[in-house]
């Protein structure tokens, strides 16, 4: 039961990182669909572009991971879930091809034309996508996932709880991408792309936390003993989700932005993890199925624990890096910005192999690191392969 | 009844799916297995020389790979789905073995996807060996990654290491699903196989800039760093493949009679060139008498066992398919290795590579060639193994949704994946013309991003990009 509990939680921490994370590169789509024309939208644009271009594919992983974790620890009601909402589901995935192909694709392709037709592409996919999701999530916290499915239904994700909680992710994921967008903006010390993102910030957490109240109001049925937990045992978390709302829009009505990004991070995690506690131990509400009934037996969840430690030990600081090198604006320009031959820009100029200084040279020292961790767990991982054969 | 006769008619659309989906992405999968390891060549190479040919050629194949990884990432993650939304049998019972290796991958894609941001964005700003440095955790978790999603696959025709009771899985030995007994040879024959198709795939692309007549250093340096170490490679290659085929004649004998046409099981099998199998008999194809079984055994007399041990039903579907799909495979190889041969040869002679047009032609193809005997690789394993999906242990059709409409979503995945590959071709090639044409990219066009490069289209005044340097 115990360890249970805890690939529960590491379910719901893995989830919690893509929200906040993947969750704002979808944002950051929403915000360029309706960042208007070539030229109006042109700015905040460039500046969602920029931002998101390094770090959407590692912040993507997160829910891959999840996924794994899911199907792995919990396979019934995996494939209860995957059944029953196959059609969101379908959509869903749709959704991200389309969004990772057209954002790559409008980087590469030269002319108007096809720049904003992978736009679009980039950008109504970015919508669609949580939507989707979120409909998906809003049927499990719905209790409309039957414990053995064996067919899709359309009433589980189309009921007004399911569809709420898909335009809460929305909300949730422009919020995010608006708040983290004013940090970027500050960063760079660009006054009206602050203002601007200030007042999407303010519109779609004013939105974001009218959808959390009309979903916790809407909750009955099958989900009345989440609405029952909610204002019970998972109270504290809900308290902590309006407060940091709160503070994040007094702060951005004073026009103090430090801090926000944290704030808000927090308190969409507070909500994700008030879902968790108030269901808790169920897994699919509505149905028998917890978390200790669910499928996998004691030692694979054993090894998933032990697996997401090497996660932590391993992912926390590439992140850290990743995050790091990125906030001081060394990632910005691969390849593509630079005239090649005969440029004399840094890393392009073969002149001599010189000696890397600073933050580039702790970036290089980092990944060395890694690089030789990997190679000794590769070794380790081997020999005990070879031993246990 | 009525249900199981659905069941059956999702299998097909289900099957061909999944078939269409991974086809794709294990290409994708490929060069992001191995393209980083040949960039990092080039750069290393680049600086260590230094040589200034190499270090361009590892800058643009590092803004090549910035799409090709993307479209990687977003294919792959259709594979993950489509675990649940085709599969949900196999996911319910067998999910808490087979996920484990799973999420061994997870990690790797991690270290993969941050390292691949910083090795492919830091190229201006982490200046020199500190950027090579950080390609380094890219290549060494391809390869890792690698080796877990094969281990998926090597459990599915050798399921291990878990124990049932009562029809439900009570404990669970990671160790022994991760290096069950296929994965020994799986691992390393597609690894290598992943170095082949990138460094043939990068090899080709200049042998057919060469062939159009663009006869200079830096054609021939790109040819040259994609060549040189897939044709290395090439011998081991099929080394293990050889390895690889004896271990399925003990371990899988249905698929290897399907792959080899023995129909009884007998001693002085014959081994089979091309050849098509119809209603009991081979139609055209090569028949050499023993080698099969000297293939097998190393002795005319080494008995080998024949489709005909199990019940019909229990047979994968199309062996003609199998076994042409596994000559080609085996017949590629061994082309791919005269290519290499005859570099070696002229390198030997000339101190320089082969003149002969048809070399070029050869090297041209050679990329395309190792794909389709990767693909071809892959029908043999996964068509092999019908009617398993877990071999022995579960059938393909207790695996399959037994949601309706999978015809459907084929459809729309099969219209939406060609649109993929065309575009991802068409803007590879655009990017090398832009390339060709002195390197500065098209920029500042307003709708998009706009570089910091000054340009007279678009730039208003409201460019906020000032503020940095």
């Amino acid at each position: 039961m115990i360890a249970a509990a805890a690939v529960g939680g590491i379910l719901l921490a893995t989830v919690t990182l893509y929200g906040i994370l993947g969750g704002a590169d979808f944002g950051g789509g929403l915000w360029d669909l309706l960042a208007g024309g070539d030229r109006r939208g042109h700015a905040p644009r460039r500046l969602i572009d920029e931002s998101i271009t390094p770090v959407w594919e590692a912040n993507h992983v997160w829910l891959v991971f999840a996924l794994v974790i899911f199907w792995t620890a919990f396979p019934v009601a995996f494939a209860s879930v995957m059944t029953t909402a196959a059609l969101p589901l379908w959509l869903a995935v749709g959704g991200i091809v389309l969004r990772g192909a057209g954002f790559a694709f409008r980087k590469e392709v030269s002319g108007l034309g096809m720049q904003r037709a992978f736009g679009a592409v980039f950008a109504f996919s970015s919508l669609l996508t949580p939507f989707f999701m979120g409909t998906v999530i809003g049927a499990v916290a719905a209790g409309q996932i039957p414990a053995n499915a064996s067919h899709a239904s359309l009433a589980a994700w189309t009921n007004p709880t399911s569809l709420l909680i898909g335009f809460l992710f929305v909300g949730a994921c422009g919020y995010l991408a608006a708040v983290y967008l004013i940090g970027e903006a500050a960063r760079r010390g660009d006054r009206r792309l602050q203002g601007y993102f200030t007042r999407r910030a303010q519109a779609a957490g004013a939105a974001t936390g009218a959808l959390s109240l009309a979903t916790l109001l809407e909750l009955h049925g099958p989900a009345a003993a989440l609405q029952h937990n909610l204002t019970g045992r998972g109270l504290s978390l809900v308290i902590l989700a309006g407060l940091t709302g709160l503070a994040v829009l007094a702060l951005l009505a004073a026009g103090r932005p430090r801090g926000i990004r944290v704030l808000a991070a927090l308190g969409v995690a507070a909500v994700v993890w008030g879902w968790g506690v108030a269901q808790y131990p169920a897994l699919l509400p509505g149905t028998a199925v917890t978390l200790s009934n669910a499928g996998a037996p004691h030692s694979t969840l054993v090894a998933l624990v032990v697996l997401f430690a090497a996660v932590v030990a391993l992912i926390g600081p590439s992140f850290w890096l990743l995050f790091a090198l990125h906030g001081r604006q060394l990632l910005q320009g691969g390849e593509g910005l630079i005239a090649p031959a005969g440029g004399r820009t840094g890393a392009g100029s073969p002149a001599r192999p010189r000696r890397s200084s600073g933050r580039a040279g702790r970036a290089g020292r980092a990944s060395r690191i890694v690089a030789i961790g990997l190679i000794a767990a590769g070794a380790v991982a081997r020999a005990r392969g070879g031993r246990s054969r | 009844m009525i249900a199981a006769t659905r069941v059956s008619g999702e299998v097909v659309p289900a099957r061909a799916q999944m078939a269409a989906t991974l086809g794709f992405h294990i290409i994708l999968a490929c060069l992001g297995i191995a393209l980083p390891t040949i960039v990092l060549i080039a750069e290393f190479i680049g600086l260590r020389r230094p040589d200034q040919v190499a270090m361009v050629l590892a800058r643009r194949w590092s803004q090549a790979m910035g799409v090709l990884v993307a479209v990687g990432a977003v294919t792959g993650t259709v594979l993950s789905f489509e675990m649940g939304l085709l599969w949900p049998g196999l996911m319910r019972k067998y999910g808490a073995v087979l996920g484990l290796p799973f999420g061994v991958e997870g990690l790797f894609f991690f270290l993969e996807a941050i390292f691949t941001a910083i090795y492919l964005y830091g190229w201006r700003r982490l200046g020199g060996w500190a950027h090579w440095w950080t390609g380094v955790p890219i290549a060494l978790s391809g390869i890792f990654g690698a080796m877990s999603v094969i281990a998926v696959n090597a459990w599915m025709n050798q399921p291990g290491g878990f124990t049932v009771s009562h029809g439900r899985i009570v404990s669970v030995d990671p160790w022994q699903v991760f290096f069950n007994h296929a994965a020994i040879y799986e691992m390393p024959h597609m690894i290598l196989a992943a170095y082949m198709v990138s460094g043939f795939t990068v090899a080709g692309v200049y042998a057919a800039g060469i062939l159009r007549g663009r006869r200079d250093r830096y054609h021939y340096t790109g040819f040259a760093l994609g060549f040189v170490p897939a044709a290395i490679l090439t011998p081991f290659q099929i080394f293990v493949g050889d390895t690889a085929a004896r271990d399925i004649a003990q371990d899988q004998p249905v698929k290897f009679a399907s792959m080899e046409y023995v129909q009884r099981t007998s001693s002085h099998v014959p081994e089979w060139l091309a050849g098509v199998y119809a209603n009991g008999h081979i139609y055209g194809g090569l028949k050499i008498p023993d080698v099969d079984s000297l293939l097998v055994g190393f002795s005319p007399g080494t008995k080998v066992i024949g489709w005909d041990t199990v019940p019909a039903a229990d047979r994968p579907p199309v062996a003609w398919l199998i076994h042409l799909c596994f000559d080609a495979m085996v017949g590629i190889g061994f082309l791919l290795l005269l290519a290499g041969l005859w570099a070696l040869w002229g390198w030997w002679r000339h101190r320089s590579l082969p003149r002969q047009r048809l070399f070029w032609l050869l090297g041209a193809l050679s990329g395309l060639a190792a794909i389709v005997a990767m693909e071809a690789g892959w029908v043999v394993t996964e068509v092999g193994r019908q009617p398993w999906v877990v071999y022995r242990l579960q059938t393909t059709t207790q695996a399959a949704t037994t949601n309706g409409g999978v015809i459907t979503s084929l459809s729309i995945v099969l219209v939406l994946y060609a649109v993929l590959g065309i575009a991802t071709v068409l803007i590879l090639r655009a990017l090398a013309r832009r390339w060709r044409r002195g390197g500065v990219p098209e920029t500042g066009v307003p709708y998009g991003p706009q570089p910091e490069i000054p340009d007279a289209r678009g730039t208003r005044g409201t460019s906020p990009g000032r503020a940095r340097t």
